[in-house]
């Protein structure tokens, strides 16, 4: 079942578009990865469909409802949780309190869900009270995933997870994104990272000067020659 | 009120609403042009003014001497108390802005209030400086001796208007000029005005130092036409608050507009004074607050509805950029 | 001096219940708002009309309130006043920041904007009650208690203290307990990610008004309690609190505590140097003196 549909989106800031009549569905269950060069519209792209950007054409459909120019405070509702690049924890709250304003439309008791958390990144239970200014940037960039799983999303934008990570950090960031996956969650990821990303996508997206370039499964994309020769520098 | 009555009514409403024009114009170099948010004005405006009326008038003599205390008394010319006030108020708005400038706009807002408010008291407080709450009176007049004191606002006006239209020019030449271009450049985006090579600190000191150097000038024309100065003259609400409204409701950003909100908010002013005449007694003492009221009103419709002004943004840079 | 620096202390309270509202705003709104000041005024004259007006005209007796200058109704206008103020704030955000928000305008703008609203709320004032001097009890005049080294204290500086501790201990559990005050937190934190959160940030902003209304309410009954009310009572704070803010880094709300007090002993100790009349211009002076050599206030570095 398809559970996002971008079709023909034209966006961007306030003055100047980035991305021209871009498409991409996601199926139930799969992690698409977006890859392409920098200022390919990667990251417009996901902020267009979170509803941080509002597209000035185009339609974002979430299972066929249409969520287009919603606000991100109400996209969060529907099941979509994003994770931004930069900025991506609250500094001066501690590592719990993090992960408790991302249940903050939770009315219930969310205790349980946040040991599924600690579960899936035990180093994060034994920092529980600490803030999360403390943190080294992988262990943040675990907070932000945390706090974007909180609402038990079915699907999870992720902008440039390994982006200023160590390379032993990076593949560790990537095994708990499959292992997220596994557990039914649906992602959209966007990489600089591209080789890595491919690998473990189900379908993946080239994206080039804010438009569509290729698009197959993964697997093709990683042995396409092209796309070795153009994007993953051979 | 027979004819020469009103004549003479409607010249001193022009000679105040033209002194106002002065600083609105100043507060336009620093706003309008530039973006920096000077909620001292009222500071600039007393310096100014004290400055002036010490220059110009004689050091006390004799008993009035164990009555008047100031500071200094050079007995010089008026022009030279116009240079004076403007100079002071540049120095003072130098450190200002080199304390401030570097942090962010609201530093600036905070400091020049503090400043504005801490002259107050000083001058309030200080004797020896230039005589208290009690304040200077008895300034001299340029030209004072050519007519009749009965007719000599008409005088004063004629050059209020010439000075008026002596700041209009230079800013007018200033703003057309690369350096007016690039407090523009600055005022729409600071990055990357600084990323093109641009001093912006620099620039906007000068731009500060500039448009205090004319408040200071506007203070100068206040002491010489009302002769007497106090510290309770430059609160918040006369030597602030009026100007910024003024200038908000001509158009920040167009020197036309700044002179423009100043005749308007004057004529205003005086003409709510004229309702409020017809209250009741009881509640005339408390007239000029209802005024203010309805002044700060204004101000917020204009934030909210027409934040440009009744002019607008006079384009100066080139049709091409468009 | 012991005498002068108790003093302080409590004027410094006072100060610190203005700051901590003013920090909260401009940590999470992101602008000066130069009405602050004011604020406090307008819940001491709505204490007045409360204690003066409101209650007596109930016909209740009125009676003095154990060794305090004031009287029971006090008690009563003390948290109505506050709540009465936390709307005003708020009711000044929907109708004039909001806007300007919904716009984009510029910080500046809607600093000048809420100086409008300072205006605005004097002119209220001055056209209600005019410019004299009030006190909620005039001519009553407890004695002062006296304490080792020569200081005397009246019984209602106690009490303000006690009550800036116990209004200050709630907002800090209220901040690191409740899910609304985290949630005030994290948006001044960071305000695109708690929308990304799914945080209402516009809720948040209503109540970091309320909260902050009615910290200014309450300081500035305080203030008329020790002092005496006066319609530019609050504008006369307005330095102090700027200062008091910058000094303990803006956003953090316990260097707004640190900093009031410190503005308001420096402020009180100044008077045996120099004349009363400058105590504005001490808390100015030190605000320079703290921009020019550590502009990010004693504070910073705890966040990020």
């Amino acid at each position: 079942m398809t559970i996002l549909t971008a079709k023909d989106i034209i966006s961007g800031y306030t003055k100047v578009d980035i991305l021209y009549n871009v498409n991409i569905k996601v199926e139930q269950g799969q992690i698409v990865s977006i890859i392409g060069p920098n200022g390919a519209g990667k990251s417009t792209l996901l902020k267009t469909i979170f509803g941080i950007l509002k597209p000035r054409h185009g339609k974002v459909e979430l299972k066929g409802e249409d969520i287009t120019g919603l606000k991100p405070d109400k996209i969060v509702q529907k099941g979509i949780s994003y994770v931004p690049q930069v900025d991506n924890v609250f500094p001066s709250l501690t590592i719990r309190e993090n992960l408790e304003m991302g249940a903050f439309i939770r009315n219930d008791d969310y205790s349980g869900r946040i040991e599924d958390i600690y579960t899936l990144f035990p180093v994060l239970k034994d920092k529980s009270n600490q803030k999360a200014s403390q943190l080294s940037g992988g262990q943040r960039q675990m907070v932000a995933m945390g706090r974007a799983l909180m609402l038990d999303p079915g699907l999870l934008l992720l902008d440039e997870p390994s982006a200023g990570l160590a390379p032993r950090l990076v593949s560790m960031i990537f095994e708990k994104i499959i292992e997220i996956n596994a557990s039914g969650v649906a992602m959209i990821i966007v990489e600089q990272n591209a080789r890595e990303a491919l690998k473990m996508a189900d379908h993946g997206y080239v994206l080039a000067m804010g438009k569509n370039v290729l698009d197959d499964t993964g697997e093709a994309l990683l042995t396409s020659e092209e796309v070795g020769r153009l994007y993953l520098g051979g | 009120m027979e004819f020469a009555g009103i004549l003479a009514y409607l010249v001193s409403l022009a000679i105040m609403a033209g002194i106002y024009a002065v600083f609105c114009l100043g507060l336009n170099i620093q706003w309008g042009y530039t973006g920096l948010f000077n909620i001292g004005i009222a500071g600039f405006f007393c310096i100014g003014a004290y400055t002036s009326a010490m220059i110009t008038s004689p050091m006390p003599t004799g008993t009035y001497a164990h009555y008047v205390h100031q500071l200094f008394g050079l007995n010089l010319p008026f022009v030279f108390g116009l240079i004076g006030a403007a100079s002071i108020c540049g120095i003072v708005a130098f450190f200002i802005g080199f304390a401030t400038l570097r942090l962010g706009d609201d530093y600036l807002a905070i400091a020049t209030l503090g400043i504005a408010e801490t002259f107050r008291l000083i001058f309030n407080n200080e004797q020896w400086l230039a005589n208290g709450p009690r304040g200077l009176m008895g300034l001299p007049q340029p030209l004072a001796g050519l007519v009749d004191p009965k007719n000599y606002n008409y005088i004063y006006l004629v050059i209020v208007i010439v000075i008026l239209i002596l700041i209009y020019l230079l800013i007018e030449q200033a703003i057309r000029s690369p350096w007016g271009r690039v407090l523009r450049s600055i005022r729409e985006d600071e990055i990357s005005a600084a990323m093109s090579g641009k001093n912006v600190l620099r620039f906007k000191i000068q731009a500060l130092v500039f448009g205090a150097m004319i408040m200071g000038v506007g203070g100068a024309l206040y002491a010489h036409y009302t002769k007497a100065i106090s510290p309770d003259v430059f609160t918040p609400l006369y030597g602030t608050f009026i100007i910024w409204v003024m200038l908000m409701a001509g158009g920040s950003g167009n020197n036309k507009g700044a002179i423009l909100g100043a005749f308007l908010i004057w004529g205003m002013w005086i003409g709510t004074k004229f309702m409020t005449d017809l209250l009741p007694y009881t509640l005339k003492a408390r007239a000029p607050y209802i005024r203010f009221l309805l002044i700060g009103i204004l101000l917020e419709f204009i934030l909210i509805y027409r934040p440009q002004g009744i002019l607008g943004e006079e384009k100066k840079v080139s049709k091409l950029i468009e | 001096m012991a005498e002068l620096i108790v003093y302080g202390i409590v004027l410094g309270s006072i100060i610190s219940l203005g700051a901590i509202g003013l920090t909260l705003v401009y940590g999470i709104i992101r602008f000066a708002n130069f009405a602050h000041g004011d604020l406090m005024s307008a819940g001491a004259y709505i204490a007045l009309f409360i204690t003066s007006v409101a209650l007596p005209w109930t016909g209740l007796p009125h009676t003095t309130f154990g060794p305090f200058s004031f009287g029971w109704e006090m008690v009563i206008a003390f948290p109505v006043s506050m709540l009465i103020v936390g709307g005003v704030a708020i009711g000044l955000d929907q109708i004039l920041y909001q806007k300007l928000r919904n716009k984009n305008s510029n910080a500046v703008i809607m600093a000048m904007s809420s100086l409008g609203a300072s205006f605005i709320i004097r002119m209220i004032i001055l056209i209600l009650w005019g410019s004299d001097f009030f006190f909620y009890r005039p001519g009553v005049l407890r004695p002062a208690i006296e304490f080792p080294l020569g200081i005397k204290i009246r019984p209602d500086q106690i009490l303000i203290l006690f009550i800036v501790f116990l209004l200050i201990t709630g907002l800090h559990l209220f901040l690191k307990m409740t899910k609304m005050g985290k949630a005030m937190r994290a948006t001044a934190d960071n305000m695109e990610l708690a929308k990304v959160s799914g945080i209402d940030t516009e809720k948040i902003i209503i109540w970091t008004w309320c909260i902050g209304g009615a910290l200014a309410a309450a300081g500035g009954i305080l203030y008329g309690i020790d002092v005496q009310l006066h319609p530019a009572m609050g504008w006369n704070f307005l330095i102090p609190l700027f200062a008091a803010t910058i000094l303990g880094t803006i956003g953090n709300m316990y260097g707004a505590l640190i900093g009031g007090l410190i503005i308001g002993i420096s402020q009180q100790v100044s008077t045996a140097f120099i004349m009363p009349t400058y105590k504005p211009a001490v808390a100015f002076v030190i605000m320079i003196l703290i921009l020019l050599f550590r502009p990010k206030g004693l504070f910073s570095g705890g966040k990020e």
